[in-house]
C-alpha cells in the first residue's frame, strides 16, 4: 500500500535552474493495485518512482508505505519493502557476478550476515525460480550475468525485484530498452509475478496500448502533477485516441510527440 | 634464492590480497596500504619487543591495519572525501603514528628477539630457509582459506556486488556505506598483517617499509590477471598470490641480472610502474579486441 501526500521534489534547489519536478502530488494506492503511469517526457514519472524508492530527496510531503511514514528512510532501508526494475537491463543485476550469486543476493533483504550465502536448500529453490522464467537460465547459474542477453537480464532483474514479494513494485519503463519479442516476454512475466504475489505496482510506460491493456488503474502526469486518474469501467472503455485527446487538452496545445505516444 | 622469491611472494602476497580487495572487489582505488603496511610492521615489532606472544603481535598488526582502513573508509563515507585523497590523508598521518609506535626511531630491529621466525624454525622441519618457506606458505594458505570462506558468505557476496553494481546491494536492503567501509578495513587489515610478517621475515620494522607498496601490490594483482582468467573468487584469490610470486621473481631477476642491461636496484621502481601500465594496456587491448570481434560477428549475422 502506498500513500503519497502533497509530495514535492525540487531539482537544483537554490540555483537559477530550480524546478519542481513533482509539485504537491498526492496519490493513494490500495494494496494489490496495479497502476500504469503515463505522461510526456519531464512530466515527473520517474521522479515520482525515485521519490517513493528514496533515491531522490523530497522537499515536502510524506511517503507512507505499509502504514509507516518512510519519508526519512534511506533508499537501502526502503528497498526492504520496495522492489524496483529500471529501464536499463544492466541496472538491476551485477554483471560480473554469476547468475546464482545475483539471485542469492536478492533472495534476502536486510543487513548481510556472516553466514553461507548459498546453502544447498536455498540454491535449489533459486534454481527452481530461475526455471520459472522459461529462459534456460537454470542451466547457466555459474555464468556471469554479463553473458546474458538484454531480455534475459531484464527478466532476471524482474525476478530479483519481485521474488521477495515486496510491498511495492516500481517498474520504470522496464521493457522500453528491449526488442518487441523480449518486451512481450518480460511483460508476460510481469503480469504473472504481480498476479501470483498480489503485488502493489506502479508501472511507468510510454506505450499507451500497454498502459490500457495492463493494470487496474491509469494515471496521467503532467508538469509534476496528476492530470488524469481513471480506473474500472472508465479505463476499460478508454482508447489510445481518447488518451491522446486528453493529453492535448491538458497541455492546451498540439502534442508534439503524438507519434511517440502511439508507437 | 628460490626460497627468497617464494617467501617474499607469499609475505607481500597477503598485502596484494588487500590491494585486490580494495581495487578489484570494491572498485575503491586506495593508497591506505602505503601506511597500513608499515603500521602493521611497527605494531608487530613493538609488541614483540615488549614481550608479547608472536600470535598476539601478528593479530595486533592485523587489527592496526584494519583500523587504518576503517579510517579511510569512514572518511570516504561520511565526509565524501574521494577514495584516493582519503587514503593519502591516512597514509600521511600514519607516518607520524608509525614513528610513535616504533618508539620515536625510524626502525626497530628484531635480530636478537624474533619469536615469529623462532617459532617457525622450531615447529617446522628442514633448514631455516625451508621451514620459513613452509611457515609463510601455511600462513598464506590460512589467509586464502578464510578469505575464500568470507567471500562465500552473504556479506562477502554483497561486497563483491558492491564494486560491480552498487544498486544491486541497495536493492537487497543493505547499507552500501557500511559494507564498503568494512571492505576497506579488511583490505587494511591484510596489509597490516603482511607488514607484521614482513618485519619478522626481514628482522626489523622500518618507517619507510610502505614506500611503493601499493604499486607493487597492484602489479602483483595485474600480473596474476595477465596469466589466466577466472570468474571464481577462490581462483582469483589464489591468482593474486601466484601473481605476487611472479612479480617478486621479476624483481629478483632485475636485481640479479639487471646489470647486464645497465640497470641498478634503484631502477626497480620504474620496472614496477611499467609493469602496471603494461598490464593495464594489455587488459585494455584484450577488451577492445573482444569488442571488435563481437561487432564483426554481429555485422556478419546482420548481413547473412
Amino acid at each position: 500500500m502506498i500513500v503519497v501526500e502533497r509530495l514535492t521534489v525540487v531539482f537544483n534547489p537554490g540555483t537559477p535552474d530550480e524546478r519542481a519536478a513533482i509539485d504537491g502530488l498526492s496519490i493513494n494506492v490500495p494494496r494489490g493495485q496495479w497502476i500504469s503511469v503515463i505522461g510526456s517526457n519531464g512530466a515527473g514519472k520517474t521522479t515520482l518512482l525515485n521519490a517513493i524508492a528514496g533515491s531522490v530527496p523530497t522537499a515536502a510531503g510524506r511517503i507512507v508505505l505499509d502504514g509507516v511514514d518512510r519519508s526519512g528512510d534511506p533508499e537501502y532501508r526502503r528497498a526492504r519493502i520496495v522492489g524496483r526494475v529500471r529501464q536499463d537491463p544492466s541496472a538491476g543485476t551485477a554483471p560480473d557476478m554469476t547468475v546464482i550469486d545475483n539471485m542469492a543476493l536478492a533472495s534476502r533483504k536486510g543487513p548481510r550476515r556472516l553466514l553461507p550465502a548459498k546453502p544447498a536448500s536455498l540454491k535449489r529453490r533459486l534454481v527452481e525460480r530461475l526455471a520459472e522464467l522459461g529462459m534456460g537460465l537454470e542451466n547457466r547459474t555459474e555464468e556471469n550475468v554479463s553473458r546474458l542477453s538484454g531480455g534475459q537480464r531484464q527478466a532476471l532483474a524482474l525476478l530479483m525485484a519481485a521474488m521477495t514479494e515486496p510491498s511495492v513494485l516500481l517498474l520504470d519503463e522496464h521493457t522500453a530498452a528491449l526488442d518487441p519479442r523480449n518486451a512481450d516476454i518480460v511483460m508476460a512475466l510481469t503480469r504473472r509475478f504481480i498476479r501470483d504475489y498480489r503485488l502493489t505496482a506502479l508501472m511507468v510506460t510510454h506505450d499507451m496500448r500497454r498502459a490500457l491493456a495492463d493494470g487496474d488503474r491509469l494515471i496521467m502526469m503532467h508538469e509534476g502533477g496528476i492530470v488524469a486518474d481513471i480506473a474500472g469501467e472508465d479505463k476499460a472503455s478508454a482508447t489510445v485516441e481518447g488518451l491522446v485527446r486528453l493529453f492535448r487538452d491538458v497541455r492546451g496545445e498540439e502534442y508534439a510527440e503524438d507519434r511517440d505516444l502511439l508507437s | 634464492m628460490t626460497e627468497a622469491i617464494l617467501v617474499e611472494g607469499l609475505v607481500y602476497g597477503i598485502m596484494a590480497l588487500g590491494v585486490f580487495v580494495s581495487f578489484r572487489i570494491l572498485d575503491f582505488p586506495d593508497l591506505t596500504a602505503e601506511g597500513a603496511f608499515p603500521l602493521g610492521a611497527a605494531t608487530a615489532a613493538a609488541l614483540i619487543s615488549s614481550g608479547a606472544h608472536p600470535f598476539v603481535a601478528l593479530t595486533g598488526a592485523f587489527v592496526a591495519g584494519g583500523l587504518a582502513g576503517a579510517a579511510t573508509g569512514t572518511m570516504y563515507a561520511t565526509l565524501k572525501v574521494p577514495s584516493l585523497l582519503a587514503g593519502i590523508v591516512v597514509m600521511t598521518g600514519l607516518w607520524s603514528v608509525n614513528l610513535r609506535v616504533l618508539g620515536g626511531k625510524a626502525n626497530l630491529p628484531l635480530i636478537t628477539n624474533n619469536p615469529v621466525m623462532d617459532a617457525a624454525y622450531s615447529l617446522l622441519p628442514g633448514t631455516r630457509e625451508l621451514s620459513s618457506a613452509l611457515f609463510f606458505a601455511l600462513v598464506t594458505a590460512g589467509a586464502l582459506s578464510l578469505l575464500a570462506l568470507f567471500f562465500s558468505t552473504e556479506a562477502g557476496i554483497a561486497m563483491g556486488a558492491l564494486g560491480d553494481n552498487e544498486a544491486v546491494v541497495v536493492a537487497a536492503g543493505s547499507n552500501p556505506a557500511l559494507l564498503r567501509t568494512s571492505g576497506v578495513a579488511l583490505s587494511g587489515a591484510l596489509c597490516g598483517l603482511s607488514g607484521g610478517l614482513a618485519a619478522s621475515y626481514q628482522g626489523f620494522a622500518d618507517v619507510n617499509f610502505g614506500s611503493g607498496i601499493v604499486a607493487a601490490g597492484l602489479a602483483s594483482v595485474m600480473v596474476g590477471e595477465f596469466l589466466f582468467h577466472s570468474n571464481r573468487i577462490e581462483v582469483q584469490l589464489v591468482r593474486v598470490i601466484i601473481g605476487s610470486i611472479a612479480f617478486r621473481a621479476i624483481m629478483f631477476a632485475g636485481r640479479k641480472y639487471g646489470y647486464l642491461i645497465g640497470m641498478s636496484p634503484n631502477d626497480l621502481r620504474i620496472v614496477t610502474a611499467v609493469l602496471v601500465v603494461g598490464a593495464v594496456a594489455a587488459g585494455r587491448l584484450k577488451a577492445e579486441n573482444k569488442a571488435r570481434r563481437g561487432l564483426a560477428a554481429a555485422a556478419a549475422r546482420s548481413i547473412s
